[in-house]
């Protein structure tokens, strides 16, 4: 074990999948000599060159689609773009393009790309800065997505992510780069895709989250605890492919489910997870399923206000609290 | 002259375009019959482009192409029965059916592919071209595009890295006059689209699109040069679309005597004039109606191919086992 902040932890996934495969390159904006505005690339310029870490133009819509018939033309690219709110101009290259090609030529390629992002609020970013997308990427078949909430899962998956032979969205928190977590050594230490995380267990209650939301879970389950609530938190951390017996074995257990995400409510993340726990799990909840959510409305700027719009731990304990009533 | 095609590869260029004609004219006739399944992009008077832009290109070099693809698939190297089969759904087309006329790919061909979303084959050709230089490989890709794709904004993304970081590229505009109806001058305040290739300070040429001689050698320069690593380049074919836009084209836009005048320099009819002198027109008229018969037997196999059965797609299941 190495005590690591979450954005070395990403750094060194990197690093080691680069060593192990010459076809894993970077590329984005600022990535190269400045190392990333979160510092995640730090480095890896110096050390691989140019043609493996490329500083790129602005220009997302074509990076996208860069990465795309790249990867499909035997490399591994990773592709950063700075701000998840950034990822509407990412779009058609993974809806129309990226999400279509293996089914549709009948296996002919592979799409083993990654593209790294990070989101969320919290951080008096603003608007256009602080946005989690989750469901707008989740939506799309064929599209893999990942969402680490500490260092050892940040390497893991982010390792997962770079060996897997589909489109893997990886989202990071921007709340979370300096983030200090143990993290197992090793080049072959992976946390595969499709896998959720028990990360508090519990009997009454089963919050589901997701990102920095797994710590404020945590919080909330602090708080319930000392109301002699016993909750159990699930770090869905693969958002997609979702971990559906994980949920599945929870609920069995708790009768009860919450589920936090930081992305609007309408259409939103949560409201899948809602519909899966309904599909599936109906016969064993006690009450509805409760949501916490981001307000369907843009994000302010102001502290108190954008205060105000994020899910947090008083949140996630008053919806644990309606939803054992 | 320099980078001119053997005799061979004129006859092997000759042949298809036939080829491609024929499979057209025989699209259209079954679509008038109600035998056709969607919009068909017909690429009648194209043909020289994306025959002889290819012709000098290998199995390991790429193509992106557009959603009026018919000529590049043939041209890279596909057999017109998959071809014909994919058109009609069946378990034989070169994607068993799940692709369609638009989205045809072979990857063993480096047919990847055609593409519907205007615009998108140009970063697609780019990021092949990447791939490539990443990997030190002396493969080329190349994007072939229309005039409506060249307005995009996607275009200049791609082409502004295509140049900045010298990728292995050639960018084949297809200038065909018109968008879906609209004719050029209402899509943009140049004649000439490839005079923008020097805004990113890349070589480009202007070629008769309907003569198949000067576009492989205008396209071959090109692709010598992206080979040497000395980064990518544009030819701008100009040409002229003989069919409607789609077959569900209700017409009334283009003028009857642009179609006269540009049937009078049929690429065909060119391709027939540069090769009669050197082998005759006896052997011309053999191989057109050997590509004639080549087209005829891959409808009657490909009509009679079964249909695909019907299967989810795992892979992309939302969740991890199977439900
Ligand atoms: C992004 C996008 N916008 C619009 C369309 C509808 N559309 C299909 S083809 C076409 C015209 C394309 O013109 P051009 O690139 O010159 O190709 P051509 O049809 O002339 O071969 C349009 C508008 C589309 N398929 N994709």
């Amino acid at each position: 074990m190495a005590l690591m902040r979450y954005a070395e932890a990403l750094n060194a996934a990197l690093r080691e999948e680069m060593t192990r495969d010459p076809s894993v390159f970077l590329f984005g904006e600022d990535i190269g000599r400045y190392g990333g505005v979160f510092k995640v690339t730090r480095g890896l310029q110096e050390e691989f060159g140019f043609n493996r870490v490329r500083d790129t133009p602005i220009s997302e819509q074509a990076m996208t689609a860069m990465a795309v018939t790249a990867a499909m033309t035997g490399t591994r690219p990773v592709l950063e773009i700075m701000y998840a709110d950034f990822m509407p101009l990412t779009l058609d290259a993974l809806v129309n393009q990226a999400s279509i090609y293996e089914y549709i030529w009948n296996g002919q390629v592979k799409m083993p790309f990654v593209l790294r992002t990070q989101g969320g609020g919290g951080a008096g970013a603003a608007a256009q800065h602080s946005k989690s997308l989750d469901s707008m990427v989740a939506h799309i078949p064929g599209i893999k997505v990942v969402a680490p909430s500490t260092p050892a899962d940040a390497k893991g998956l982010l390792k997962s992510a770079i060996r897997d032979d589909q489109p893997v969205v990886f989202l990071e928190h921007k709340l979370l780069y300096n983030m200090r977590g143990e993290v197992p050594e090793g080049d072959d230490v992976l946390v595969p895709l499709g896998a959720a995380s028990v990360t508090r267990e519990g009997t009454d209650v089963s919050i589901f989250a997701t990102s920095r939301m797994v710590h404020e879970s945590l919080k909330a389950a602090d708080a319930l605890a000392e109301r002699g609530i016993s909750a159990e938190v699930v770090d869905l951390r693969s958002l997609k492919p979702l971990d559906l017996n994980a949920i599945k074995k929870s609920i069995a257990k708790t009768n009860n489910a919450v589920v936090v995400n930081e992305g609007w409510n309408f259409c939103g993340y949560a409201a899948e997870i809602s519909a899966t726990i309904m599909d599936f799990c109906f016969d064993d909840l006690d009450a509805p399923v409760a949501r916490v959510t981001m307000p369907d409305m843009p994000i302010p700027y102001s502290e108190p206000l954008e205060m105000a719009v994020l899910p947090n731990a008083e949140k996630i304990v008053a919806a644990s609290l309606q939803t054992l009533a | 002259m320099k980078n001119s095609p053997s005799i061979d590869e004129q006859i092997e260029i000759f042949r298809k375009m036939h080829v491609v004609r024929q499979l057209e004219e025989k699209l259209g006739a079954l679509h008038k019959e109600g035998k056709t399944r969607g919009p068909i992009h017909r690429c009648d008077g194209q043909e020289a482009i994306g025959v002889a832009a290819t012709a000098m290109l290998d199995d390991t070099d790429y193509v992106m192409s557009t959603h009026r693809g018919h000529a590049h698939y043939i041209g890279k190297g596909l057999d017109v029965y998959p071809v014909v089969a994919e058109i009609f759904g069946r378990t034989t087309g070169s994607c068993a059916g799940r692709a369609g006329h638009m989205l045809v790919a072979d990857a063993s061909k480096g047919m990847i592919g055609g593409n519907a979303i205007v615009g998108a084959s140009i970063p697609a050709a780019t990021g092949a071209a990447l791939s490539n230089q990443v990997l030190g490989r002396d493969a080329v890709s190349m994007c072939i595009f229309g005039d409506g794709a060249a307005q995009t904004g996607i275009c200049h993304e791609a082409m502004n890295m295509a140049a900045l970081w010298k990728l292995p590229i050639v960018f084949v505009l297809e200038h065909n006059q018109f968008g879906l109806t609209v004719d050029t001058d209402m899509q943009s305040p140049i004649d000439d689209l490839s005079i923008r290739a020097a805004g990113y300070g890349m070589p480009s040429e202007i070629v008769d699109g309907n003569d198949p001689v000067a576009v492989y050698r205008a396209v071959g320069a090109m692709v010598e040069r992206a080979r040497r690593g000395e980064g990518p380049g544009m030819v701008e074919a100009k040409t002229y679309r003989l069919e409607g836009f789609s077959t569900s084209d209700m017409g009334g836009y283009q003028k009857d005597e642009d179609i006269a005048a540009w049937k009078a320099r049929d690429p065909l009819k060119v391709a027939f004039d540069q090769l009669k002198a050197e082998i005759g027109e006896d052997k011309l008229k053999t191989i057109e109606a050997e590509a004639v018969a080549e087209v005829e037997a891959a409808f009657d196999k490909a009509l009679s191919d079964p249909f695909p059965e019907f299967e989810l797609f795992n892979a992309s299941a939302a969740y991890s086992e199977v439900v």
